[in-house]
């Protein structure tokens, strides 16, 4: 006697549709931001490479110029935003995305290009710089986090000290190249300071004292000469922290 | 391990869309249909009703509830209230015995056995062609029963008609929260309705035909959510289930988180054992809506409120984590040493987040759409984000632990939260 009322299959089906429609639609629009962001990365990374340039330029004209001249950041607030971006984009985007690795691989080839130059300024001007070359992994490093961290708030205390940090196990040659060079093991964090490397967790305080000469970039941060590429940093990007 | 989350949220998430989408369609399909009776409503015949009241310890709140059933608009002659004191250790008995001279009214007295012994008693007892019930702390309007009543003169084939519950006079953010809740049952309870998949005739006011007990049976011990079991039984044997919008029925709501707590916990519970019970009925086609929409789409919405709880606690815990490792290893001036600057660029633009957003704005409308079924106007209410932040953090409380008590069979107690309605 009684029925149950019958199942109405195409609104069944047109609900699937709309739902579908909705899904591919964000889907498409996230992809499609995201793609804005790397095409943002992109410029970023085209203006650092030319502003490298410029100043690979101008060190060749070095005989003919005096030191001050010289640019001596070349480390531009552009390569601090990309490193922040491109930690964001690792997120965000993801890891793995094919954009994301090579615009870490060619941030990574700034970062050495750009430590190759200041280091030839800074022997050819007698400037007091310190390098660190910091090398990380992103999967299961908790001394890496804190590396991170550690080096960060080093940088927020010494606005002169220049930090690259490098993916271990990003597959570019020239970090490959670096890792070689400088024979860093794979017990990480590792960091490369002036030319010597340390394995493993280093502490604030351990890298002062290992290197007393923090000391003297700390008290040469002075106000910074209106160069054309100014040291002001509005702000002071972390560290790769995973 | 990420990417399997990833998919088990979108999953989710498509289906909570899909679940939402289903009845904007279903309400843009049949808004014209949703009647609203006028005030002065008249039925062909008035036929004989009873309504029953099941007491306990209810002393002190049972003589609103009776005066408010006293008030029906409908022929004294063909009304009868029976208030049953279902084994109470306070003057309840007592103070229902003020109306023990009036003619509508019929009063019994029972060892305590639970709410839905003291209906099977009234059951038994009457001769009437339609039952219902009203909670003891519920309060019902007076129009309630003509408009449910023409549901029934309308389709013959109609065997229950749910009425709307709307917070009666809510005070703190909890009970608005509620309020909110409530609202948006009544727009996706109509839906259901005309979908004929109910699930729940609840407690305050559904109103029967009395041939529903006659056919099936009384109401069974069911977890102590019979009102689930019987609207279950009644959908396999295909009995039509409707729901009237403007049969309003006032009903008191917690008030405090934990009150709250042990209701919600009592109805979840009753939902996982009911289904586990009418298991038979899922995804079989020939039991329509129910199997197919309703009882998949509660199923997975438990998993779902579980698995996002998880989701941000894990973040939660990931973030203090960090936290803590940074303070441990640069000091507490380092931590909230804050840089911020704004960039677009930092701006999520990652689809779940989307989808997300494409969820609540479907969440809010179902407000809006309820509260206009309720208020006769749209309105937009700051309560509603209430709605959205307070159930987020305390409803996977209540849905994680009626799971576990599912799995080990721990009933609550019907009178370990007396004064609180059993509707849903």
């Amino acid at each position: 006697m009684h029925q149950h009322e019958p199942n109405d299959w195409k609104k069944y089906i047109i609900v699937l549709f709309i739902t579908s429609t909705i899904f591919i639609s964000g889907l498409w629009l996230s992809n499609y931001f995201n793609n804005k962001k790397v095409d943002q990365l992109k410029s970023i990374e085209s203006t650092i490479s030319l502003d490298l340039m410029s100043s690979e330029t101008q060190f060749d004209l070095l005989q003919e110029l005096s030191c001050k001249d010289i640019s001596t950041t070349v480390l531009s607030s552009e390569l601090n935003s990309l490193t922040e971006k491109i930690s964001y984009s690792e997120n965000n985007i993801g890891i793995e995305n094919v954009d994301v690795i090579s615009l870490k691989k060619s941030y990574s080839l700034l970062e050495i290009k750009d430590y190759l130059l200041m280091k030839r300024i800074t022997e050819r001007c007698g400037q007091k710089s310190i390098f660190i070359l910091y090398f990380y992994k992103n999967d299961n490093c908790d001394d890496c986090t804190k590396q991170g961290y550690i080096l960060t708030s080093l940088r927020e205390k010494y606005p002169n000290l220049r930090v690259y940090s490098f993916d271990y196990n990003l597959d570019i040659s020239a970090i490959k190249a670096m890792i070689s060079i400088y024979k860093v093991p794979d017990n990480l964090p590792a960091i490369v300071i002036n030319g010597k490397v340390y394995s493993g967790l280093k502490t604030v305080e351990e890298i002062e004292k290992t290197f007393p000469e923090l000391e003297s970039i700390k008290v040469e941060e002075p106000t910074p000469k209106s160069t054309t590429k100014t040291t002001t940093k509005t702000t002071i990007p972390a560290v790769k922290t995973n | 391990m990420e990417s399997v989350y990833t998919v088990v949220f979108y999953v989710f998430c498509f289906i909570s869309v899909y679940v939402q989408l289903f009845f904007l369609v279903t309400f843009l399909e049949k808004r014209r249909h949703i009647v609203h009776n006028p005030e002065n409503l008249e039925l062909s015949s008035y036929p004989t009703v009873t309504i029953a009241v099941p007491c306990y310890n209810e002393g002190a709140t049972i003589d609103k509830t009776v005066k408010s059933l006293l008030s029906i608009d409908y022929p004294k002659d063909k009304i009868k209230i029976f208030l049953i004191d279902d084994g109470s250790t306070d003057n309840t008995w007592s103070a229902i015995q003020e109306f023990k001279d009036n003619p509508s009214i019929v009063l019994l007295q029972k060892e305590n056995g639970g709410k839905y012994t003291a209906l099977n008693l009234a059951i038994e007892n009457t001769t009437s062609e339609f039952f219902g019930c009203l909670d003891s702390d519920s309060l019902v309007h007076p129009q309630a029963l003509k408009r449910i009543l023409k549901y029934f003169e309308r389709d013959p084939k109609t065997m229950a008609v749910a009425p709307s519950i709307i917070v009666y006079n809510p005070k703190n953010i909890l009970q608005h929260t509620q309020k909110i809740e409530y609202d948006m049952a009544i727009y996706t309870k109509k839906m259901l309705g005309f979908m004929g998949g109910i699930h729940v005739a609840p407690g305050p006011f559904s109103i029967f035909r009395k041939k529903v007990f006659d056919d099936l049976g009384s109401y069974h011990k069911a977890h102590n959510t019979e009102d689930q079991e019987i609207a279950l039984r009644m959908q396999e044997h295909g009995y039509k289930i409707d729901h009237c919008p403007d049969a309003y029925v006032y009903t008191s709501t917690p008030d405090s988180v934990i009150k709250l707590y042990r209701q919600r916990l009592r109805w979840i519970y009753g939902f996982i054992k009911n289904l586990i019970d009418y298991r038979r009925l899922l995804f079989k086609k020939e039991y329509g809506t129910i199997a197919i929409f309703t009882l998949p789409s509660g199923l997975i919405s438990l998993f779902g409120v579980t698995f996002l709880f998880i989701n941000i606690l894990g973040n939660i815990i990931k973030f203090f984590y960090n936290k803590i490792i940074q303070i441990q290893t640069v000091g507490f001036s380092h931590v909230f040493n804050f840089h911020y600057q704004f960039d677009w660029f930092f701006v999520s633009t990652k689809s779940a987040l989307l989808f997300s957003i494409i969820l609540y704005i479907l969440i809010i409308i179902a407000v809006m759409i309820g509260k206009k079924m309720v208020e006769g106007k749209y309105s937009f209410s700051l309560s509603i984000f209430y709605f959205v932040i307070i159930y987020s953090i305390i409803a996977p409380f209540w849905v994680l632990r009626a799971m576990y008590n599912a799995v080990i069979s721990k009933e609550s107690n019907w009178t370990f939260e007396r004064r609180i309605t059993n509707n849903q």
